[in-house]
C-alpha cells in the first residue's frame, strides 16, 4: 500500500496526491489489452448469433428438456448473483468494520458488483421462454412469487450498488476531465458530463461521504436478499437437494466466498498490466485478502458439511437417489472436483503466508471462481434428474443433461459480456480510488484545486 | 355432470359418438398434415373443389374426400382467457383413480393425445410403472394433473399465467405465460410439459382464438399440462382419459355432490374412498390434490410388463 504518511505540509500533500492520480489515470490499451478486447468481442458475438437463433427456434437449441428444465442459464445466473457480493463486502462489510486497508479495493470490487448484476438480470431474460412478455412480470407481477421478489431484490441491489460506484467516482472523473490531457474529444464531453459539474468543493466530499456511509447501510441488507431470494427459487420448492432450510445461509455464504476470490484475480490481473499499481495492489493486500478468503471458505464449508452430510447421515428416500449420484454417480468426479480443488485445496494454500503470496493467492482464487460456477451447475441440475416419480415414457434424451454448443456459448457470452464491461471501465475510469484513499488519512483531497486556483 | 346416472350414461353415449366422429377428423389431419392432428367434421357444404384429401377411417380404410367437405370443429364450449379464470358454478371436480383396475392399457393417453394435439414427446398423462418396496408387487399408475388444492405451481407463478379456479381446476394461461418453467420446478409430480418449439399443429388451429379452456392453440415458449378437459366438463361430460378407459379405472365427478363416476357406474366419492381405502399421493407434501387413489389390491388383472414403448 502506498504509504500516505501525513505530509509535513500542505503542498507536499498537494503534490503527493497528484502524483497518485496520475498513477491511475486510465491508459490506452497495449497490445495485450487489445487482444483482450478483441477476443471477448468474439465470443460475445458468437453467443448472439446463438441468442438470435434461440429467439428463432425457441428454447429446443438447449439441452433442456421437461426432466431437466432448468440448465446453465440458471445456474449461470446464480454465479452471477454470487459474484456480484463482494461489492456489499468490501465496500459495506468492510467499510463499516473500519477497514483501512479496503480503500483501492473498493472500486473494482464495486465494479464486478455491478457488471455480474447486470449480466444475471440478463442472462434470465435468456432463460425465458418468452422474452417478448417480460413486462408481464409488471403488469400481471405477483407478490406472493419468489421471481418477483427476485426481481426487486436484484434491482434494488443493481440501483444501489450503481450509485456506490457512481458517487465516489465523482472526484475521479472531475479529475479525468481537468487534468488528462490529449485525449479524443468525445472522451473529454464524456467525463464533462458523468462528473455532473463536481466543482471539489468540502461541502461535495461531505456529501459523497455521507451518501456512501447510507448506501453502505442500506446495501448490506439488501445484498443478503438477493443471495438468499436466488436460493429460494430452489428451496421453495419440494426437490429433493433443493428442499433445504441451510440453503439461503449457504448460498450467501457461497457468494462472500467467491466474489473475494474475484476481486483477488482482478487485483493481481490489473497489477500485471498497470505496472504502477502493484504501490497500490501491495502484497499486504493480497495476505489481507487471503485471509479473508480463508475466513469465507471454513465458513462455506461449514455449510458444505450441513447441506451434504447430514441428509448423507440420514439417506432418507427421495434425497438419497439425488445424494448418491453426486457422492460416488455420475456427477461424483465434478462434486468431488469442486469440493477439493475449488474449496480444500485453496484453504490449505491460503493457510501459510507463503500461499498468501500475489501469484499463489491468484491460482487459488481462479480455483474457487471456477470450483463456485461448477458449484452452481452441481446445485441446480442434479437435483432435476430425481424428481419424486421416476423418469417413465420420457424421450432418452430427458434422462439427462448436456448443455448444447448454443447454450455454452450463450453462457460464455455472457461471462465475456461482464468481464468486457469491466474491462471498459478500467480502461476509461480510474480503478483506484485516490481521494477515498487520502480522505481515510485525513488528506483533504480538495487541496489539490486550491493549489491549481493558487497557480 | 349430473348426479342422475341415467344422464351420465347418456352424456357417455354421446361422447362416444362424438368421439368416433373427432377421431375420423383427427386421422385427416394426421395424413394431411405430418406430426399434428386436426379436429374436422363433414360438413353439408355442396360445392367442390376438386381437391381431394385422403382419410383413414377408424376401420382402417383409406377414403378420399373432396377438400371443402372438411371443415375444423368450433370448440363449442372453451371459453376466451378473459372468462377461463371463473370455474364452473358450484362444482369442485374430483378424479379416482382404482389402481386394482388399471393394466397399463394406455388407452387414456391415446385419447388425450389426440384431443389435446399432442405430439408423443409431451404427454399431459403418464401411466407410471410403480413398485413401493422390493417385495411388493409393481402395479401401473396413470397419473394426469393432480390439479392440487393447494397447488404448487400456481404459488410460484410470477405472473399468475397459471391459476386456481373454484371449481377446483389448475389451468394455464399460454398467452401470459412468460416461460420461466419456475412452475415445472416447483410441481412434485412431473406433470408439467414445455413447448420447446413452434408447435406442430393444424394451420386453422393457429386462427382460433385461444382458450385456457382447451389449451389450444397451443404456444411457443409456454408450459403445458393436463386440464381436465374443461370444454367437456362444460357440455356435462368426461374429460377424454375417462372416458376412453376400457377397464372403468378413472372415477371423475364432483365432490359437492358426492358422485364420481367411470362411465359404467356411478358411486358415491366419499362412500368409495373409504371402500376401497383411497389416498392420494405423496399426502405428506400438503399439496391436497384433487385425484385420490384407490390402492392395486385384488387386481382384475396380472401385472404385465409393458411390451414396448406405447408412445
Amino acid at each position: 500500500m502506498k504509504d500516505l504518511i501525513k505530509p509535513e505540509n500542505e503542498t507536499e500533500a498537494i503534490q503527493m496526491l497528484h502524483r497518485y492520480n496520475e498513477d491511475v489515470l486510465p491508459q490506452k490499451f497495449g497490445k495485450a489489452g487489445k487482444t483482450w478486447v478483441g477476443i471477448l468481442l468474439v465470443i460475445i458475438a458468437f453467443g448472439v448469433y446463438n441468442y438470435i437463433q434461440q429467439i428463432r427456434f425457441g428454447l429446443s437449441v438447449t439441452g433442456l428438456s421437461d426432466t431437466v428444465s432448468w440448465g446453465i442459464y440458471i445456474s449461470n445466473f446464480v454465479f452471477f448473483v454470487a459474484v456480484s457480493l463482494v461489492g456489499s463486502l468490501i465496500t459495506a462489510v468492510l467499510y463499516l468494520l473500519n477497514v483501512k486497508w479496503r480503500a483501492p479495493l473498493t472500486r473494482i470490487s464495486e465494479v464486478i458488483a455491478v457488471s455480474a448484476i447486470m449480466f444475471a438480470g440478463l442472462i434470465i431474460i435468456v432463460d425465458m421462454g418468452r422474452p417478448d412478455r417480460v413486462l408481464n412480470m409488471f403488469m400481471y407481477g405477483r407478490i406472493q412469487s419468489p421471481i418477483v421478489w427476485d426481481v426487486i431484490v436484484v434491482m434494488t441491489y443493481m440501483t444501489i450498488s450503481f450509485l456506490l460506484l457512481y458517487f465516489p467516482l465523482l472526484p475521479s472523473i472531475a479529475y479525468c476531465r481537468d487534468f488528462m490531457k490529449n485525449i479524443p474529444k468525445w472522451q473529454h464531453k464524456m467525463y464533462s458530463i458523468l462528473s455532473l459539474g463536481w466543482k471539489n468543493r468540502p461541502a461535495q466530499y461531505k456529501v459523497v461521504e455521507k451518501a456512501i456511509t447510507i448506501l453502505s447501510v442500506m446495501i448490506i441488507p439488501v445484498a443478503l436478499s438477493i443471495h438468499t431470494v436466488t436460493s429460494w427459487l430452489f428451496a421453495t420448492t419440494y426437490r429433493p437437494g433443493w428442499d433445504s432450510t441451510n440453503f439461503g445461509a449457504y448460498f450467501v455464504a457461497g457468494a462472500f466466498m467467491v466474489g473475494a476470490a474475484a476481486v483477488i484475480a482482478a487485483m493481481f490481473l490489473l497489477r500485471k498490466f498497470y505496472v504502477r499499481f502493484d504501490e497500490y495492489f501491495t502484497d499486504k493486500h493480497f495476505d489481507r485478502m487471503g485471509r479473508l478468503l480463508v475466513l469465507l471458505s471454513f465458513i462455506y464449508l461449514y455449510f458444505t458439511v450441513n447441506e451434504y452430510f447430514i441428509p448423507g447421515y440420514k439417506m432418507k428416500g427421495e434425497e438419497a437417489a439425488h445424494l448418491r449420484e453426486l457422492f460416488t454417480g455420475i456427477y461424483a468426479p465434478m462434486f468431488w472436483s469442486v469440493q477439493i480443488l475449488g474449496m480444500i485445496v485453496p484453504i490449505i494454500v491460503l493457510l501459510f503466508k507463503k500461499g498468501r503470496k500475489p501469484f499463489p493467492i491468484f491460482i487459488m482464487s481462479v480455483l474457487v471462481i471456477i470450483g463456485a460456477w461448477f458449484k452452481r451447475y452441481l446445485i441446480v441440475i442434479p437435483t432435476m434428474l430425481h424428481p419424486f416419480l421416476p423418469l417413465q415414457q420420457v424421450a432418452e434424451s430427458a434422462k439427462h443433461y448436456s448443455p448444447t454448443m448454443a447454450e455454452w456459448s450463450i453462457t460464455s457470452a455472457s461471462l465475456a459480456g461482464a468481464l468486457l464491461l469491466i474491462t471498459l471501465f478500467v480502461r476509461y475510469f480510474p480503478i483506484i480510488s485516490i481521494w477515498e484513499l487520502a480522505e481515510e488519512r485525513d488528506i483533504p483531497h480538495h487541496t489539490i484545486y486550491e493549489h491549481l486556483n493558487d497557480e | 355432470m349430473s348426479n342422475n346416472k341415467e344422464d351420465l350414461e347418456k352424456n357417455q353415449d354421446n361422447d362416444s359418438g362424438r368421439r368416433e366422429f373427432i377421431r375420423l377428423g383427427v386421422l385427416a389431419a394426421g395424413l394431411t398434415i405430418a406430426g399434428g392432428g386436426l379436429q374436422k367434421v363433414f360438413s353439408s357444404e355442396p360445392s367442390v373443389s376438386g381437391e381431394k384429401i385422403n382419410v383413414l377411417t377408424p376401420d382402417g380404410k383409406v377414403v378420399s374426400v373432396d377438400a371443402s367437405h372438411m371443415k375444423a370443429a368450433e370448440s363449442c364450449c372453451a371459453a376466451p382467457s378473459s372468462e377461463a379464470r371463473q370455474g364452473i358454478p358450484g362444482k369442485k371436480y374430483v378424479m379416482v383413480i382404482d389402481l386394482s383396475r388399471c393394466k397399463d392399457a394406455m388407452k387414456c393417453q391415446k385419447a388425450c393425445q389426440k384431443h389435446h394435439l399432442l405430439p408423443s414427446q409431451d404427454k399431459y398423462l403418464k401411466v407410471y410403472k410403480m413398485q413401493d418396496s422390493p417385495e411388493a408387487s409393481p402395479y401401473w399408475m396413470p397419473k394426469p394433473c393432480l390439479h392440487c388444492d393447494k397447488p404448487p405451481c400456481v404459488k410460484v407463478c410470477p405472473v399468475d399465467a397459471t391459476f386456481k379456479r373454484s371449481d377446483g381446476l389448475v389451468l394455464i394461461d399460454n398467452e401470459r405465460c412468460i416461460g420461466c418453467r419456475f412452475c415445472m420446478a416447483a410441481c412434485p409430480y412431473s406433470t408439467r410439459t414445455f413447448n420447446w418449439d413452434e408447435p406442430i399443429q393444424p394451420e386453422n388451429y393457429m386462427d382460433m382464438e385461444y382458450s385456457p379452456e382447451s389449451s389450444t392453440p397451443r404456444k411457443k415458449g409456454t408450459v403445458e399440462k393436463c386440464d381436465f378437459c374443461p370444454d367437456m366438463l362444460k357440455q356435462g361430460k368426461l374429460p377424454h382419459c375417462v372416458s376412453a378407459c376400457p377397464n372403468g379405472v378413472y372415477y371423475f365427478g364432483d365432490a359437492n355432490e358426492d358422485t364420481v363416476c367411470n362411465g359404467d357406474e356411478t358411486v358415491r366419492f366419499r362412500q368409495l374412498l373409504k371402500d376401497k381405502a383411497g389416498y392420494r399421493y405423496l399426502e405428506g407434501l400438503g399439496t391436497e390434490p384433487s385425484v385420490y387413489y384407490l390402492p392395486a389390491v385384488n387386481r382384475l388383472f396380472p401385472f404385465e410388463e409393458r411390451s414396448s414403448n406405447p408412445s
